[in-house]
């Protein structure tokens, strides 16, 4: 089976019920995106499908086949941080990191649909991602940093 | 220069290899006893700069999201006059760093902090020494700057390596170092960004459950349906049938080791096992259960000043009442893992601790080896909130690597993290007081039964006094948290203060400034109030205001809250936190405003809605879908004042700024609805109810 992540394709067998969490993480080494709970609550897993946020964790590998995957890795083009990972480094929007990876590919999502979204408009649609070290208000702003300077870049 | 013992001398350098230069040792009067009541003395922290001038850090503290690395190394930055960049720091692995008891208690930054940053200004001195030497001046002609000493006078400069220059040198501290007085600071308080920060924002950062070793497997254990089960019978002849599976199986341990984690799962699944288990209390009869199984006679932590019973009778007013708190979980968002390596008969075991070398004890115990056989290394970990104090998947995975004679690596469910782990006490708490009609305090009576005697005793002026912490047994098993029982006592000593205001129609504000008088404690009552706009405050109908303050720890805080209660549904909304907060000298602003921050978070989760439910040894809600954490929509605005003392020490930040947050809330409700509510989580619906 082919999987296209990152802009590179990787063959891996992959069993039936394989969650795509597990195929990154366990076949291919790919160990940015995290398990948090398995049950698709707190986004740590979190990567994007053609663009569209998914839990990894409760999305199975078998369907991911053929769709275009990105993760955290992916994110840097030649070691230069996406806009939203240096908005979260210049707003100290992490502490533990844990959930880290999977914050950045909900907000980068979001942007892309959503280029200056409101603060109400980040907070209802990174509702599922789970900071267990209280960061939140760090990360609306870090989202809200990013935002600014993507649209900047995109009126040059 | 004073030589520590050979031995040591010799581990150090064969640890570090070829070219150290330069070693800073301690002597045993250095550290607290606390901090070394089981183990060694003599050796607590390290520099060391190599030949290529790199300065290595060795401490046996740990980084779990609190960012010691980066604070520490600013205090040794400053103190050697290098950037922060050029430091290197190893933390937390016991073959490599000097013993240290654990990172908890917020002692790293009182306790760590000045040890390094003295052995930081005596190895300045020791390359300004050395450079004297080698250009025959006076030491005091010389000076450190930018990474190298320099002789003004003479135009000369060398950087570290050069006098450095393959020598092996040990230097004993002593009590006094020429450390940097605080008014000359160029890299202590000011804001360094997490100095690893990049790894973790493009997913580089190797967590312990993100390592593998080459032919590693992955393993299971078999749970037991309930707390205190014993194991009756087990069937494990599926399993065992499976190609690429091993089952260990020793007493009530049963375990299931796999090529593969899926396998592994699947070999889990198959196994059959009988589970006998005793009746236990649930989470509906807590209360009354830890107070009835509280230990006779007299309490720990007891302190008494005066006579309870001559200041009940110098009151005019009375009051006593219970307030009680749920067991709630840490929930540590990357759960319990371990990698477990033997080679020969040296183990090695990566794992997610607050306690290195207290895990490598529980190995050493385990299997009855000596403590140098075995190596901890702790990478730095997804959080642990004093829940990681043991070492629980370290033991497993060395057993079961014991066993199959792989490296084998466990992550823990999120179920089983739950399930598992230990909880934050849950406590109950009686509170008596008396005051006179003008709001003077008289009389304090506190038990704490279970949750714990931190910050037990009041700050506020009350000649007749008594607090006391009731050990009792608990249900489910139990350890610490961040601030601990802080939080518990905090929540009843004020929102009792709370009601005695009330009881004279006297502003809470008032009347607390009215019985308190230590300084630091009125400095940022002031500034919360200030900020928060109290005096004065028109509020609109159906909100209220809270406030609520305390010490612990060396932190003093003070937390102001607004909410609404809508008056048909009692819904609850927490519209506004204000916290002041003050730990002594700023290391790192932004990242004391972070931690100030993540406490008010947690402590939103604690005060509102987090309970642990459990019933016959079972844990009912052991998923996020069952058991609330804060999330982005629970965040109000919250202001954060922090008061800069450059005259006192550093205290620690990760606890103490949790403790108001209970009490300023219920303390706002019942300005709001009129309800005084004396149960933590206050709201588990959302909604305002009276306590039934």
């Amino acid at each position: 089976m082919e999987l296209h992540i990152n802009n590179q394709t990787y063959d891996v067998s992959l069993k039936a019920g394989q969650s795509l969490l597990s195929a990154l993480r366990d076949e291919l080494h790919l160990t940015g995106s995290k398990y948090g709970c398995g049950e698709g609550q707190c986004g740590a897993c979190t990567v994007l499908l053609d663009g569209i946020p998914m839990r990894s964790c409760i999305y199975p590998a078998l369907s991911a086949a053929g769709r275009k995957i990105t993760t955290i890795e992916g994110l840097a083009k030649d070691d230069q941080l996406h806009p939203v990972q240096q908005a979260f480094l210049e707003k100290e929007a992490l502490q533990c990191g844990y959930c880290t990876s999977g914050m950045i590919m909900s907000a980068v999502a979001l942007l892309k649909k959503n280029p200056a979204p409101s603060r109400q408009e980040i907070i209802t649609f990174m509702n599922g991602n789970i900071c267990r070290c209280g960061t939140y208000n760090r990360i609306v702003d870090a989202i809200t940093l990013a935002s600014t300077k993507l649209n900047g870049k995109d009126h040059e | 220069m004073n030589n520590t013992s050979t031995l040591n001398r010799r581990h150090f350098f064969k640890l570090l290899g070829s070219g150290i230069a330069v070693a800073v040792v301690l002597p045993g009067w250095m550290i607290a006893p606390k901090e070394t009541a089981d183990g060694p003395t003599d050796l607590a922290s390290w520099i060391h700069i190599g030949e290529n001038g790199k300065v290595t850090i060795f401490t046996g503290k740990v980084e779990v999201g609190q960012n010691i690395r980066t604070s520490l190394a600013q205090v040794v930055a400053e103190e050697l006059r290098v950037s922060v960049e050029t430091i290197h720091m190893i933390m937390g692995d016991t073959d490599l760093t000097p013993y240290d008891r654990g990172t908890f208690g917020s002692l790293t930054t009182p306790t760590m902090s000045p040890i390094l940053r003295k052995a930081a200004a005596a190895t300045r001195e020791l390359l300004i020494e050395m450079a004297a030497e080698k250009w025959k001046v006076a030491a005091n002609e010389l000076s450190a700057e930018e990474g190298k000493i320099w002789h003004k006078k003479s135009g000369k400069s060398a950087d570290f390596a050069s006098l450095v220059n393959g020598k092996q040198l040990l230097r004993t501290l002593r009590e006094e170092e020429p450390v940097t007085p605080s008014e000359n600071w160029k890299i202590i308080g000011k804001n360094v960004h997490k100095i690893n920060g990049k790894d973790f924002v493009t997913g580089r950062h190797v967590y312990t459950s993100d390592m593998s070793l080459p032919g590693m497997y992955y393993g299971k254990i078999l749970r037991p349906g309930a707390w205190n089960s014993t194991l009756v019978a087990a069937d494990t002849r599926e399993a065992e049938a499976m190609p690429g599976v091993w089952v260990v199986k020793d007493g009530n341990f049963v375990g299931v080791v796999a090529t593969s984690p899926d396998l592994a799962n699947q070999a889990l699944s198959t196994l059959k096992a009988e589970w006998k288990t005793p009746a236990q209390t649930s989470h509906r009869e807590i209360f009354t259960h830890l107070s009835e199984k509280a230990e006779s006679g007299g309490g720990r932590s007891k302190n008494e000043s005066g006579s309870v019973i001559q200041g009940m009778t110098e009151a005019d007013i009375r009051q006593k009442q219970i307030y009680q708190l749920h067991y709630i979980a840490h929930a540590p968002l990357e759960p319990r893992a371990a990698l477990a390596q033997w080679e020969g008969d040296k183990l090695t075991v990566w794992t997610g601790t607050q306690r290195p070398f207290g895990v490598r004890t529980e190995l050493a115990q385990l299997f009855q080896i000596a403590e140098e056989k075995i190596r901890v290394i702790m990478p730095d970990t997804g959080s642990g909130y004093g829940g990681k104090h043991s070492g629980e998947a370290a033991l497993e995975a060395a057993r079961l690597a014991k066993m199959t004679g792989k490296p084998v690596k466990i992550v823990w469910t999120r179920e089983e993290e739950f399930t598992w782990a230990y909880f934050r006490p849950a406590g109950v708490m009686e509170v008596s007081a008396g005051i006179k009609k003008d709001g003077t305090l008289t009389a304090w009576e506190f038990h704490n039964y279970n949750s714990g005697g931190s910050g037990i005793r009041p700050l506020y002026n009350i000649p007749h006094q008594l607090t006391e912490y009731h050990p009792s047994e608990s249900p489910l098993r139990q350890g610490s948290y961040r601030a601990l029982a802080s939080t518990a006592n905090h929540f009843a000593r004020e929102s009792q203060i709370d009601e005695l205001a009330r009881s004279i129609f006297m502003d809470p504000l008032k009347f607390r400034l009215k019985n308190l008088s230590d300084e630091r404690l009125l400095a940022v009552i002031k500034a919360v109030a200030e900020k928060f706009g109290w005096e004065g405050k028109e509020l609109p109908a159906n909100h209220g205001k809270g406030i609520a303050c305390g010490f612990d720890k060396g932190g003093y805080v003070a937390t102001c809250a607004e909410v609404s209660v809508n008056p048909v549904s009692g819904q609850l909304s927490v519209l506004r936190i204000v916290q002041a907060f003050e730990c002594g000298a700023i290391i790192n602003p932004e990242h004391l405003h972070s931690q100030v921050e993540g406490a008010i978070v947690q402590g939103l989760g604690g005060a509102l809605f987090e309970a642990i439910q459990f019933e016959e040894g079972r844990i009912l809600n052991p998923f996020f879908s069952g058991y609330r954490v804060p999330r982005f929509s629970d965040i109000p605005p919250i202001e954060i004042v922090l008061l800069d003392r450059r005259d006192l020490p550093s205290a620690g930040a990760g606890e103490t700024p949790i403790v108001g947050v209970a009490p300023a809330i219920g303390n706002a409700i019942r300005d709001a609805a009129g309800i005084r509510l004396m149960t933590l989580p206050l709201v588990p619906d959302g909604v305002v109810k009276r306590d039934e």
